[in-house]
Parts: C-alpha cells; structure tokens; sequence
C-alpha cells in the first residue's frame, strides 16, 4: 500500500526524519518496502524566470532564452511558441528524467542549451502540450517544481500482513508511527451539518442477513452536484494509485483510504421504492455490477437490495443499475460492517478481487463504522453541497463487544525470553489504543480497541508486546532441552552417499519438476494399460508441460539429455535419484518411492592426449549399476534381457533381478523413444527402484582374514556357439564346488574367422588357492583338467 | 697374503677409474672383487690356511680392505649417480594430467546438506515428509482454515478438493508432533509447489523446515538458535535482525533479515538499497496448532522456522537467474 507522508501528517505529528520512521515500522512488522518520492520525474526541474528571449540566428522556430533560477542563470534553446520575457516557467536540468527521456546538455544548430522549459505534458502534470507551462506570478523562483507547487510528497511503500487489516488505512498506519513517536493520532474531523429532512422520513434499511452484514449505516444527501473533485481530493486518491472519478466516488474512496472503511454511494433516486435490503443471494441469481459485467452470483452471497432486487453486491462491489452519474441528485451513502468469510468466499467464487472486499476480508473496525459515515458525508457536503439529511440509520442488532484478555507478565517473560515489568507491557500496550487494566502484580487485563479484531488470546497480547518491545531487545539464548543426538535415517543416507558415489564416478546429479507432460509418458510406449499412464493429475496446472506427476524420471532425465545435447554438451553422465508419484487406489495420497535414473551419453572419457575417446555403451551403464549393487552390498543379482520397458532396444538392454525380484533395467534407447524425444544420438539409460534395492542391502560385513599363500591362476578359452552365454560356465563351474576354486571371471572374449561364423572365443581365469599350504603346479594341473573336461562335457565346447 | 691384498685394492681402484658413467660394467667389477665369489671372498677363504699366529692380524687387514672396497665401490656408485642424474631431462609437468571423470551434486542439494548439518550439529534431526500431502496438513492444521486471507500468500496446485501439493514443508511439523511427544528437534529439507511461474518464481522450489518444541523454549532461544545457523552458515561477521512479521502457525513470527552479502550492508540492486536480505521466516508455533497434535500450550512451547533454499543458493553462489537450477546445463552443473 502507497502511504502519503504529507497526508500521514495530519494525523501524527513526528518529528523522526522519513528515514528512521520507515526503519522504525518496519522493525514493528510493518515492512516498507521502499521510500520513494511522488512525482520522482520533477528531480531537477525548477522554477525559473525568463529575462530575455532571442531569435535562433539559424532555426526560424527556436528562440534562445536566457533564464534565471534564482542564484544562476542558463542559456536554454525552446522551440515552443509562447515564449516570453518575464514568464515564470518549469526548467528541467541536465539530469532530471521525464518522460520523453533524461534531460541533456545539447547543441541545437550550433547554439548550446543547458535545459529545457516543459510543457505540462512533458512533466506529465496534465496534458496540455501547447507550449511551455506558465507558471503565475506569484510562484518563487529558483525552487524545486513540486515544491513551488506544494506537491512534494514522500510515498512509503508499505507490505500489511493478512492480520492487519486495521493498517490498511492513512489513520492506520498514523496509529502505529504515534506508537513509535509515542504520541496520540489526531482523528479527522466528523462535524456534519445536518440540514435536510430526517432521514427516516426519506428511507429504510431492512437487514435480513444479519450474520452476513452485522452492521449497516447510511446518511441521504440531498441536491448534490457531481462534477470533478477538487485538487486536494484528486491528488490524494491518485496519490494511493486510485483513479479520481467524480467528487462524490472519490470522497468514498478517500474516507476508505484514510480511515479504511470502505464506502458505497448510491444514487438514491435510482433505488426502487427509495429503500435497501441486505439479504442473501438467492439460487441461481445474476446481477450486473458497476463494471458492466453480468454475473452469477454464488449461494449466499450477502446482497444489498432496493425494494425490488440486488443494486450492489454487499462489499464487494456495486451494480451498475444504481450507481452515481453525473445527472446524480440524491446519494445514499452506506457504511457497514460485513462478514469478513462470507466477503472472502463470495469474491473467491466472483474471481472479483477489489479494494473493499480486500478490507473487508481482513476485518475492519465495526466500531469505526459510523465515524466514516459521518466524514463521508461531511466531506461529500464540503465538495458537492447539498443538504446532508439528518441524522442517520444504524442497523446494528448485535453489537461486537471486544474480549477482555489476561496477560500474565511472568508467562509472556517467560514465553518471550524477556524480563520486562507490568508497567513496561502496559505502557506498550496502552500506545497502541488498548484498555489495560493491573489485576493484581502479575496479571493484565486488556482490552483491544474495535479496530484490532486480530487480537482475540493472550499470545497475540505476548506478540504485541514483544514486537512493541522490540525484537532487538530480547536476549539471545540457547535452548535449555534434554540433550539427545540427532538420528540419522539410514534411508537419507543411503540416499547421500550414493549420490556421492555417483559423482566419484563421473556423474552430474540434476533435478527435474515433479510434474511433467502426460504427452511425455505416451512417449515412452508405455501399453496403454500400464498403470505409469494413469498418474497424478493437477487440477490447475500451469501448463500441459507441467500436468501430471511424475510416474518415471526417464522422461525428465531424455529431456535434459536434449537439452545438453542440443547445447554441444555432448558427452555426459547424469542422474536423479528422487520421488516418483504412483497412485494408490482408494488411497486420498500418492505412493512416492524413490528412484534411481540416469543417462550416459556420448564418449566414455573425452578424447584427449591420453585416449581414443569411445563411445559409452551398454557395459559402462551395466557397469553404474553393478557399482550401485556393489554399494549396497548386494550379491547374486542377475542380468536378464526379459521384461523389458518399452522405452529400451529390445537388442540390447537388461533387466536387473534380485533374486527374483525386478529392481531395474538399463540398455540403449529405443529408436522410436530417441526420435520422440529430439536426441540427436542415442543415448544408454539405467532406472532402479532405489527403495526396493535399499531393503535388500547387505548387512555389516564380517572380515575374512586375508590369505597367507599364494593364488595360482590357470586359463581356459572355450570356442562356443554365440548363443551361449558367458553365465552359463561361470555358473556351471560355481555349481561344481571346487574347494581349491577360489574365483573365476571372463578376461577376454573375441571372434575371428578361424573360428569361424556364429562363434566366439570366451577366455576364463580361473584361480586356486589353499589356505593351508602353497599348492604346486602338478595339484593345480590336475584339478584343472578334470574341470575343464566337465565344462566341454556340459556345454560340447572345445578348447581353443 | 698383506701383498695380495694390497694388490687386489690397487687393481680395484685402476679398475673402477672411468667406470662411473658405466652402471652396467660398475656392476660387474663389483661382483668381480666384492661378489660372493668375488676376489676378496677367495682371500677370505685362504684365512683358513694361514698359520695360527698371524691369522688374527691377516683377518684385520682383510676386514680393513673389505671396508677400503665398500667404500671405492659407493662413492663410484655414487659419481655415476650423479652423473646420470645430470644427463635426465626432467618432465615436463605443464602436460595436462590424467583427470578420473568426476561428477558433481547439484548445487541445491550440495546446500540443503550443509543447512541440514549445520542443524544436525544442534541436534536436530532430519524428516521427510509426503510431497502430495492432504490439505489438512498443508493448512488447516496449521491455522489456515480455507476462506482465510492467509492462503492467498501461497498460491496452491490442487490434485483434488483435499489434496495439494504441498505449498511449504510446514506440514511436516504436524505429521511428526502428531506422532512425538516433546522434546522436539526435527529439520525438514525438500520439494515443495506453487503455482506460480516468472522470472523469480519456479513452480518447484526447496524449503528446509525447521521446528523445536519442548519445556521453557523461548523466543530468546529462536534468536540463538538462528543467529548460530546464519553465523555459520554466512560467516560469523554477518549481521543479523529479526523483524516482526504474520505466519498463522507461529505467533509472535519474524522474518530473519541478513546484512546483505553482496554490499556488506551498504546497500544495492540485490538487496533493494535495504542493506538487508530475507532470508528465512520464523516464530514461536502458535498454541493453536498445538490444538491438533494434542499439546497442552501451558506446558510446552517452541519454535519454527523455514526458508528457501534456492534464495541461499543463489546469494552463496551470485546465481541471478533461478530458472537456472533447473535447466540442468552441464555448463552450469559443472560450476559448483
């Protein structure tokens, strides 16, 4: 909210520089957000007097003026047309920024000029863009324009919290700087020259929903002229950012403004049989309010009727159908009191946001009510003449009585970290209109004023009190609690130190949206039963791109691989290990398991000095995920080209297993998912139920005292049809038990013409050891053979 | 055998003359005269034959040429040491080494973990809580009834009339003091939503939480706790102010102001000419949403706070542009 400082004077007088009021409310909870000036665009322009005016020797149209601003003088060249000696006139400086741009020295066909004397356009005063602006003479010369004028002004921005609706006024604010200059508010007059008839004689309020509208007050001025408002008025609405009108809209708007008590004038004459009814909206109701659009109007909706049907929608916004036009005679003023829940549903299910339902959702002063009805009419009577009815309605069934609240000292102290006296707390509270009464040495009791409806415990007492206090002043201290160690969720750290260890290995971590493109499921050839198409659905995305939550990190992780391809960042690693979201049926929330995802693109290590620069393929993402098991310490998983997503190439991907369970898969990309997806190459993906493979992790290990002799290796290089796998052996010969046998693995595999088409040569190492003694080469040779004769058997292998 | 021996040592120095630049022939004289089958040990083992009385004093003569040897041999070891050494040319260590491919955290998760331990340290522990998560928990329980003003300050996703994305992490305060009983130290990091999209405002972002509820835990006690983390988590020099603020779980609330990082408070386009940075909300949690997790008000009392964590990021890292973070360009990734 814009807060006018000059305007802020008349109700608090401060004698704190700008400076420390701003940094003194905000340090009571009333952010400013900015100081700034009204009219910033008049910095460097003033006044100046003209004393001589000369032909541009070299341009028929400019003159060359010489100007006095007080102290100095300027040569300035002007090409406006009413030039003359003697003229008092705006000169903008070198430096001042109006709207047609900053202000120069400038050579204009050869003759230097030091400024430039405005028109009212120019210095967006008005719009008179004739010639210059000439001042009067009376105006002193040689001062700031704005305060020649008398229109320099200083606008804080303040930032009002939810709770305080009562600041969302001039006198609002004025109530917290009397606070911080510990003074009283000076409340605007309410003298209101009744000369009209009584108003009962002339109308009747009927309030049928008093829930809705506990309090509604009028006045009736009769034999009013609209037309526009006069200076004053005009300029301290617009100073709020509020649109001047007429002077009887503006008054509203300016007792709204200055006591925060929105306001409503109808044109009496226009109300059918010249009365109001505040009841509910009816089913099905439609009203068209003052912004000429019709509406429906939600159930129980509090609606201001004539004695025929709706005129205004009850704080929310006026009808069109009784709204003041400048043939306007008789007004109606209304100040009431409105629910402030059934104002905020009723604007919600409006989608109409305005600035007296913002009020009057926030709560307003119900005891305040009649003293804006009185200023309203008094100033509408001041700027529109007439003759103001006399006396006024009050509908007021049940009066609001403030609570009585108890403020323990010893608690608050307590509570707060402070040891502030009873009369400490009393003298804060007091400054901020509140009754406080001594009920005995450690207890208050306080009434709030009408204005401050936030005020209903004694913990919003404690907190009145400690940001009266001031923050500042409350000793920093350190929890006195029972010491007890933080645990550490094994899951979290799981979750750490595997990304640690993906990083060690070349991996960038990244983070995607939760939500992403239902289109981008589709992408990934899910069948179109498969349950990942059925996410979770948001009721308001922002987008189609950001629709459904996540049922897979593949999509998020090919569009990031895009992305770093298409920006020539072409070899990479990268993963996510976070949340996907997966129904639950008759479940209100989603299952969210965490998985494991990522990409391998391009070269397996750059090409540099040191190397060829290969291609990734399907060993090295085989190979992150035989790590990520090796993490977890999880043996016996296996690799099996079943059950594959569809997003993998069929040829070349796995599935990973433990025991029998499905824990992931990995492989090249499927070439219809790589097209669908833009990737200018294919890419190897790997995605693992992080949760399932954290369940099944290993336990501690037990050490296995490290051996004292020494292994001996032997090889066996089996020329095999293509379609074995190089498993098969290796399990054969595990089942086989040898004790001597203490490891086995594939060194090298290769295919050649000697041997032939459809084979391929499967080199194995296979070590012995005792752990008894060191074996000789005859017990090896031995043992080895016959192990070699049973795998051949098995499989009707030779030895290459 | 004195003559023999005097001999073997004059025959070993002529020998060894030139041979320092020669590791190979160096070696073999070695072996010639100091080898185990060397000229001296033929020596040795005629000691057996010499008679009685002089066998000690040729023994010592012997020993004295052995160490004569030794010696003539290391320092010509040595000479051609150095010789050789003179002649290696050194490597050049500009060539670029051998890097290990290494990956890196993303820059949100590298910070949420320091916020997270500096807190630990404390005693805090780490929860995590559902992202989908009932409008109970994102709101109500936390005194945002719906038709309050107060849901205005965060625009909601909606999966359905009762389920949201969580809008703050605030609801994990619920979910865990329904389940505890005080003492209460929990930090909370994670995902959170709102629907909001523009130049400073991503429709994901990061909060962590934090909450502490027990006997006797005083505003003062916020104060201490939150100066500790900025002191930490900033530098002991920064400067520190709690403003009073609206939160409608906590009461009294304050948002915590840092001198700005960038002016050191002298104020600037980051900070707005304040000198001043938000950086996190905080206050004493409010006795009525202690109503809902069944806490008695009088007799426990506590504190809460929360920020965000991409603002941290961004003043840690100088990131001025937020979409950044989830671009995921490895040109940025790699910075950090």
């Amino acid at each position: 909210m814009l807060i006018s400082l000059k305007w802020l004077s008349d109700y608090v007088s401060c004698s704190l520089p700008v400076e420390r009021i701003a940094e003194g409310l905000t340090m009571a909870g009333l952010e400013i957000e900015a100081v700034s000036r009204l009219h910033p665009q008049l910095k460097n322009v003033i006044t100046a007097r003209i004393e001589s005016v000369e032909k541009h020797p070299r341009a028929d149209r400019l003159s060359i003026c010489i100007v006095s601003g007080g102290s100095a003088s300027y040569r300035v060249v002007c090409g406006a047309p009413n030039v003359a000696a003697g003229a008092i006139v705006a000169l903008a400086l070198p430096g001042a920024e109006l709207s047609g741009g900053l202000v120069k020295e400038a050579v204009l066909r050869g003759v230097p000029s030091q400024g430039m004397l405005c028109s009212e356009r120019e210095l967006g005063l008005g719009d008179d863009h004739s010639g210059i602006w000439l001042l009067g003479p009376q105006t002193p010369v040689g001062v700031g324009l704005d305060e020649a004028l008398n229109i320099r002004d200083t606008l804080l921005e303040v930032a009002i919290t939810p709770n305080r609706g009562d600041c969302l006024s001039v006198v609002g604010i004025a109530r917290e700087v009397a606070a911080l200059c510990k003074t009283s508010v000076k409340y605007p007059g309410t003298s209101v020259k009744e000369s009209g008839p009584p108003i009962e004689t002339l109308t009747s309020i009927t309030v049928d929903d008093p829930a809705g509208c506990p309090r509604y007050s009028a006045r009736l001025i009769q034999g009013v002229r609209i037309g526009p408002s006069p200076g004053w008025l005009k300029a301290r609405v617009e100073s709020a950012g509020v649109r001047s009108i007429n002077n009887i809209v503006d008054v509203t708007n300016y007792v709204m403004l200055e006591l925060g008590q929105p306001l409503h004038a109808f044109d009496f004459d226009r109300l059918r049989e010249h009365r109001i009814v505040v009841r509910k909206s009816d089913a099905g109701e439609r009203f068209t309010t003052l912004d000429g659009t019709e509406r429906n109007l939600p159930d129980g909706t509090v609606l201001i009727c004539d004695g025929v049907g709706p005129v205004a929608v009850g704080g929310i916004m006026g009808g069109l159908n009784s709204e003041i036009t400048p043939d306007t005679a008789n007004v109606l003023i209304e100040s009431a009191y409105f629910d402030p829940i059934s104002i905020r549903r009723s604007s919600r299910r409006l989608g109409l946001k305005t600035e007296s339902a913002y009020r009057f959702e926030r709560g307003i002063d119900h005891g305040g009510v009649i003293r804006a009805l009185d200023r309203a009419a008094m100033l509408m009577n001041e700027v529109g003449g007439g003759s103001v009815a006399s006396g006024l309605i009050d509908v007021y069934p049940e009066r609001i009585v403030p609570p009585v609240l108890p403020l323990r000292v010893d608690r608050t102290n307590r509570f707060l970290g402070t040891d502030l006296s009873a009369s400490a707390m009393r003298e804060v509270l007091e400054g901020i209109e509140m009754k406080v009464e001594q009920a005995g040495g450690n207890l208050l009791q306080v009434t709030p004023p009408t204005f401050r409806g936030d005020i209903t415990r004694e913990v919003d007492l404690t907190e009145e009190v400690a940001r009266l206090a001031g923050y500042d002043g409350i000793p920093v201290t350190s929890p006195r609690i029972a010491v007890e160690t933080a645990v550490f969720d094994p899951h979290q750290r799981a979750r750490h130190e595997l990304k640690g260890l993906l990083a060690g290995a070349g991996f960038f971590e990244v983070i995607n949206y939760s939500f992403i493109a239902q289109e981008a499921l589709r992408k990934l050839r899910y069948a179109q039963d498969d349950p990942r198409l059925d996410p979770v659905r948001l009721k308001n995305p922002l987008s189609d791109e950001q629709a459904v939550m996540r049922t897979s990190l593949i999509p998020g992780l090919l569009q990031i691989a895009r992305h770093n391809l298409d920006h020539r960042n072409e070899d990479f690693r990268i993963f996510e290990l976070s949340k996907v979201f997966l129904k639950r049926s008759g479940e209100l929330l989603a299952d969210e398991p965490h998985h494991l995802a990522g990409v391998l693109a391009g070269k397996r290590t750059p090409q540099s000095l040191y190397g060829s620069g290969e291609d990734v393929d399907f060993a090295d993402a085989k190979g992150i995920v035989e790590a990520v098991l090796r993490f977890f310490l999880i043996e016996g998983a296996r690799f099996r080209a079943d059950a594959l997503p569809p997003w993998l190439d069929p040829y070349g991907s796995a599935s990973l297993y433990v025991g029998d369970k499905h824990m992931g898969e990995l492989g090249g990309i499927h070439p219809e998912v790589q097209e669908s997806f833009d990737l200018k190459r294919p890419v190897f993906l790997f995605r693992l139920d992080f949760d399932g493979l954290f369940a099944l992790r290993g336990g501690v290990p037990v050490y296995k005292s490290l051996p004292k002799f020494p292994p001996v290796a032997r090889d066996m290089a089996l020329a095999a049809e293509e379609r074995l796998a190089v498993e098969e052996p290796l399990d054969f010969i595990h089942a086989l038990n040898e004790p001597l046998l203490e490891g086995v693995e594939v060194f090298d595999i290769f295919r050649s013409e000697q041997l032939g088409a459809g084979k391929k040569s499967i080199g194995y190492r296979l070590t012995y050891r005792a752990s008894d003694r060191s074996l000789t080469d005859e017990e090896v040779n031995e043992i080895h053979g016959k192990l070699v004769e049973k795998v051949m058997a098995k499989f009707g292998v030779s030895l290459r | 055998m004195k003559e023999a021996v005097q001999s073997l040592l004059e025959r070993a120095s002529r020998a060894l003359s030139g041979l320092e630049e020669d590791p190979k022939a160096l070696d073999q004289a070695r072996i010639r005269f100091l080898g185990r089958k060397g000229e001296l040990a033929q020596l040795f083992k005629e000691l057996g034959k010499v008679p009685d009385d002089v066998r000690r004093e040729v023994g010592r003569v012997l020993n004295e040429a052995k160490a004569q040897l030794e010696e003539l041999f290391s320092e010509a070891l040595e000479k051609g040491r150095e010789h050789a050494e003179g002649k290696r040319e050194a490597i050049d260590v500009t060539v670029p080494g051998r890097v290990p491919l290494l990956g890196r955290l993303h820059p949100i998760t590298q910070v949420a973990l320091e916020i997270t331990r500096i807190f630990n340290w404390l005693g805090f522990e780490t929860v995590e809580g559902p992202e989908i998560e009932l409008d109970y928990y994102n709101f109500e329980a936390l005194n945002i009834p719906k038709d309050h003003p107060a849901r205005e300050m965060q625009d909601t996703f909606y999966i359905s009339e009762d389920v949201v994305l969580r809008t703050h992490t605030s609801p994990i305060q619920v979910r865990v003091m329904e389940k505890r009983k005080p003492p209460i130290r929990i930090i909370a990091p994670g995902r959170t939503y709102r629907c909001d999209s523009d130049v400073t405002h991503t429709p994901m972002f990061h909060q962590v939480e934090g909450l502490m509820v027990g006997k006797n835990v005083s505003f003062g006690d916020l104060k201490g706790v939150l100066a500790t983390f900025v002191h930490e988590m900033f530098g002991p020099e920064v400067g520190l102010r709690f403003r009073p603020s609206f939160f409608p779980f906590t009461e009294p609330s304050a948002e915590v102001d840092i001198q700005c990082v960038i002016c050191r408070g002298q104020g600037c386009r980051v900070c707005k000419q304040t000198g001043w940075l938000e950086i996190l909300g905080s206050g004493m949690v409010d006795p009525e949403v202690y109503k809902y997790v069944d806490y008695d008000p009088e007799e426990v009392s506590g504190f809460a706070f929360g920020m965000g964590i991409e603002r941290i990021a961004m003043l840690k890292y100088g990131i001025d542009d937020l979409r950044l973070f989830y671009e995921n360009d490895l040109r940025f990734l790699g910075q950090f």
